[in-house]
């Protein structure tokens, strides 16, 4: 590989909607238990088609918007480069193949399931997947640092969405129209131009 | 099930795609309460175990919503439920994405994005526990979650290294 990619050499970009639909086959396949740290690497790191703030704002864009994170990143990233066909083929090459690899796996499992050491070896998994998306909300924890909502707001905020939804199992769409709603307000409260900028603490 | 039920649950899946803010896995505990508690389509353990193999398994996570689709209701629940999963995020996702990426400085987008993080904290956490609570009185099971979380915490280690140790560890009758 040239390490000119400093210089004034032409961005490295898809050459059609075929490249991009490869490009994140490739990733999809690739990303166990969460596809998003490998996107980063391939799209960043190895393919060069956008830098790292570039992959961070369309991600947090992404991700504000409804709908699976990394889909929406397929989908913004396909559409900078071949407008709609680019989002399809981008979202078409992060689905198509692992989708039909893990209905193989659930037919699969379904003719399994009464082998007690199967059985046991998906329980083990079950708790290791509670685990992984545990780490996911610690490691979500250093974001909010610099969140203008502060601690003495977002975390009430996140215990109370946490209990609404796990403990008295409310609907999600009742948890985001009430709490979330509530809690903009307050980020939009706390965001106002002049007033308040002084008091909270760090 | 019948072709109402198919329809319900497309329809609930086109409800969950535009709640499914800060990733698919925030729309679990939803799609739980929907396919289990409320229609009694699968058990909680099918549920749990559909969810597991998905993460278990390369791709998107939002791909449990297949597994769940097609456990539920075989090659069409699957197909169903990940449409239905990606009709109206894709449309809003395409037309929005432009107007919110001119205006990321603006006072109500960053409000948006500031009062929605710890809300998709909450639902992650939630989401942890309830994908725990099948297992939670095997004390076993509460070793597996802990290392868990702190081998993706503190190491940059592949999940797969987890989810294989899980796998070997229920296998041998451990969970």
């Amino acid at each position: 590989m040239p390490d000119n990619v400093e210089g004034v050499a032409p961005r490295p970009h898809p050459g059609s909607p075929a490249d991009l639909f490869v490009a994140f086959t490739r990733l999809a396949l690739m990303g166990f238990g969460g596809v998003l740290p490998v996107a980063q690497r391939e799209l960043v790191e190895r393919l060069g088609w956008l830098t790292q703030a570039e992959f961070a704002e369309r991600l947090s864009i992404g991700q504000v918007l409804p709908g699976p994170n990394v889909i929406n990143l397929a989908l913004i990233i396909g559409d900078r480069y071949f407008g709609l066909r680019g989002a399809m083929a981008a979202v078409g090459g992060m689905i198509a193949a692992p989708m039909v690899l893990v209905l193989i796996l659930a037919a699969a499992y379904g003719g399994l399931a009464d082998i007690p050491a199967v059985a046991g070896a998906v329980r083990g998994m079950g708790a290791v997947a509670a685990g992984l998306v545990m780490a996911m909300a610690l490691k979500l924890l250093p974001t909010l640092a610099r969140n203008p909502l502060g601690r003495a707001l977002w975390a009430p905020i996140a215990i109370a969405c946490a209990v609404a939804i796990a403990g008295l199992r409310w609907p999600l769409i009742a948890v985001l129209l009430g709490l979330g709603s509530l809690s903009c307000a307050a980020a939009w409260w706390k965001l106002a131009p002049t007033a308040t900028e002084s008091e909270t603490g760090p | 099930m019948t072709p109402a039920d198919l329809f319900a649950l497309f329809m609930h899946c086109l409800m969950l795609s535009l709640l499914a803010i800060g990733g698919a896995i925030a729309t679990v505990p939803d799609l739980q309460r929907f396919v289990v508690v409320e229609h009694g389509w699968l058990s909680v353990a099918d549920f749990n175990a559909s969810i597991a193999l998905a993460q278990a398994a390369p791709g998107p996570n939002l791909l449990f919503v297949a597994v769940v689709g097609f456990n539920a209701a075989g090659l069409l629940g699957a197909l169903v439920a990940m449409s239905g999963m990606l009709l109206p995020s894709t449309v809003l996702t395409l037309a929005a994405t432009r107007w919110g990426m001119r205006r990321r400085d603006t006072r109500s987008v960053k409000s948006f994005v500031a009062g929605m993080a710890p809300i998709t904290l909450g639902l992650l956490a939630a989401t942890g526990c309830l994908l725990a609570a099948p297992v939670s009185q095997r004390p076993v099971a509460w070793l597996l979650i802990a290392g868990t979380v702190l081998l993706m915490w503190r190491t940059r280690l592949s999940p797969l290294w987890a989810l294989g140790a899980g796998a070997l560890v229920g296998g041998f009758g451990g969970v």
